[in-house]
């Protein structure tokens, strides 16, 4: 007859630790064609950014996923990533290091916005009563359209449900390291977005085509070819353009709202 | 010879991951085969032939309960493997019922589950997901960091020492971290005197020879019967 082994009632309470991270280094393979990257060596510290830019095709997403799957030179790329400067102890598994911030737009789970906050909230041991309240808080201040605590999920706009997603990364996830590919279209204020993650002193790459969101970032990769080719900081001069750039974006953003809630537009408002 | 055992949902993604590490493998120079254990059809045999060009088989139960004609065909199954001197025996079972787990001790075991099953689902999947050394989770593409997390702290609950490594199905990205995880797995010399880790059903009763029908007269050997009542107000 069945005598059931090790397989019982879940060990109520049990939650993973996730060590903290001071810097990712990347060190340098090979780009497309086999040729050696001009960068060797490349270094990030919790708190900053790393803004990933290049055409289509020129290896941003395959150097996330290097990021991702922790390369050891057994990549493509042939790259090698170190946290904290050693290769990481248990390098089958980037689950609890890695947050994602996909392209993906909403959420499968269903049931309302208060109780999803609550049981990500308990599966890391936050229990504070005004959780919801700063997740939330922080989500509406990154979307146009409110999202209430008992808001159902799957009713959510693609704007609104990136904005949660975000706020939670910020809030709740655990995970040193974020990566982004590509947000700009998101239908959320990009800017205060990357601004809610840095200011969580989590350590960010960011794939990107914005001009913005990339000089945001203070340090910017430049691929090539499947290789890393330049490494630029946002200088002085730029920072000036960045101001810039922020007050055409603006008027960019309010025009779109004039013109899709059937307003006309007028020199007064450029 | 490293025989690894894949177990999991219908279509959680198990295919998906052997082709991925299988395709790894093969550059350099590793060869790997697949025997596939299902309940009544499956394509998989001969999409791991065609698509990857490498020897794969199916077993199907039918008419036999799927896990006790899993076990029973073991010995067959690890003897193809050493006439084929492939370096990589994986099984890929399916159709089982989730009572059962087809993982050997001493043998490497991975399940497959995906993101999409529920927040609930790893709670009810018994000793597959409970006794595994790896938990291999597909089809993150489909969801959020904080699905994805909550996902992970619920497969904890249930097992709380396998690896769990992420893996997209479609793109392979997981696949170079679950082969690192090869390299500490050793040959099986032989399977023969290994041990299920856990049991299987038992079921000798009449249903088990083709009975079909239902009521009392019908039933015989081994039956069990559903408590409608709790055992203290039964006299
Ligand atoms: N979006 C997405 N789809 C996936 C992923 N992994 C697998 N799939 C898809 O899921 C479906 C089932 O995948 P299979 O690998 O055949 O699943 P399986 O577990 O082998 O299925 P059975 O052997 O029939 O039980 C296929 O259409 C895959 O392309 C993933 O990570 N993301
Ligand atoms: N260093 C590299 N070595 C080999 N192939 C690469 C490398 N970088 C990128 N590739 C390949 O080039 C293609 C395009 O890269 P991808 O990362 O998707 O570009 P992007 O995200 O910039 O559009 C992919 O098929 C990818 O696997
Ligand atoms: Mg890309
Ligand atoms: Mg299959």
């Amino acid at each position: 007859m069945c005598t059931p082994q090790r397989i019982g009632p879940p060990t109520e309470g049990f939650r993973e630790t996730v060590p903290a991270m001071a810097t990712l280094t990347i060190l340098s393979g090979t780009g497309k064609s086999g040729e050696p990257e001009a960068i060797s060596r490349l270094a990030i510290n919790a708190g900053e950014c790393l803004a990933v830019v290049g055409p289509t095709g020129s290896g941003k997403s395959e150097l996330l996923s290097d990021i991702e799957q922790l390369a050891c030179g057994d990549t493509l790329s042939g790259r090698k990533i170190l946290l904290d400067g050693k290769v990481p102890e248990n390098h089958w598994s980037s689950g609890g290091i890695v947050a994602q911030l996909s392209q993906k737009t909403g959420f499968i789970m269903d049931g309302t916005v208060e109780d999803f906050i609550r049981l990500h909230g308990r599966s890391k041991g936050l229990e504070r009563p005004d959780l919801v309240e700063e997740v939330l808080h922080m989500t509406n201040s990154l979307c146009g359209e409110p999202v209430l605590p008992e808001s159902r999920l799957q009713v959510l706009s693609g704007g609104q449900s990136r904005a949660l997603m975000i706020a939670d990364i910020a809030c709740i996830s655990d995970a040193p390291l974020v990566l982004i590919d590509e947000i700009e279209n998101a239908g959320i204020d990009k800017l205060q977005a990357l601004a809610a993650l840095t200011a969580s002193s989590k350590l960010i790459v960011l794939s990107t085509h914005d001009p913005i969101l990339t000089l945001m970032a203070r340090k910017r990769v430049v691929m090539k070819q499947g290789a890393m080719s330049t490494l630029r900081e946002t200088t002085a001069e730029e920072g000036h353009c960045l101001e810039r750039l922020r007050a055409v974006d603006a008027v960019l953003f309010r025009s779109r709202d004039l013109l899709r809630n059937g307003q006309s537009l007028t020199d007064g408002v450029l | 010879m490293k025989i690894i055992t894949v177990a999991g949902t219908p279509c959680a993604g198990k295919t998906s991951v052997i082709a991925h590490l299988v395709r790894l493998f093969k550059s350099e120079g590793v060869e790997a085969a697949v025997a596939k254990f299902d309940a009544l059809a499956t394509g998989d045999d001969a999409f791991y032939r065609k698509e990857l060009g490498i020897p794969a088989i199916k077993g199907l139960s039918d008419y036999v309960c799927p896990d006790h004609y899993y076990v029973s065909n073991l010995e067959e199954v690890y003897a193809w493997g050493k006439e084929l001197k492939t370096d990589l025996l994986f099984i890929e079972t399916a159709g089982l019922c989730f009572r059962c787990a087809p993982h050997i001790e001493g043998v490497p075991a991975i399940t497959v589950i995906d993101n999409l099953g529920g927040v609930d689902a790893p709670e009810k999947m018994g000793p597959a997901l409970s006794l595994a050394d790896v938990i291999v989770v597909t089809k993150s593409d489909m969801v959020s960091q904080a699905e994805k997390e909550v996902f992970r702290y619920k497969v904890r609950l249930v097992n709380s020492t396998a690896a769990i490594v992420q893996f997209n199905g479609l793109t392979g990205t997981g696949a170079v971290m679950l082969k690192r995880l090869f390299e500490a797995w050793q040959d099986v010399a032989g399977i023969s005197e290994a041990a299920l880790r856990y049991s299987m059903p038992a079921s000798i009763c009449s249903y088990c020879t083709g009975e079909m029908r239902i009521g009392k007269p019908y039933q015989s050997g081994n039956v069990k019967k559903i408590q409608l009542r709790p055992e203290s107000e039964r006299t």
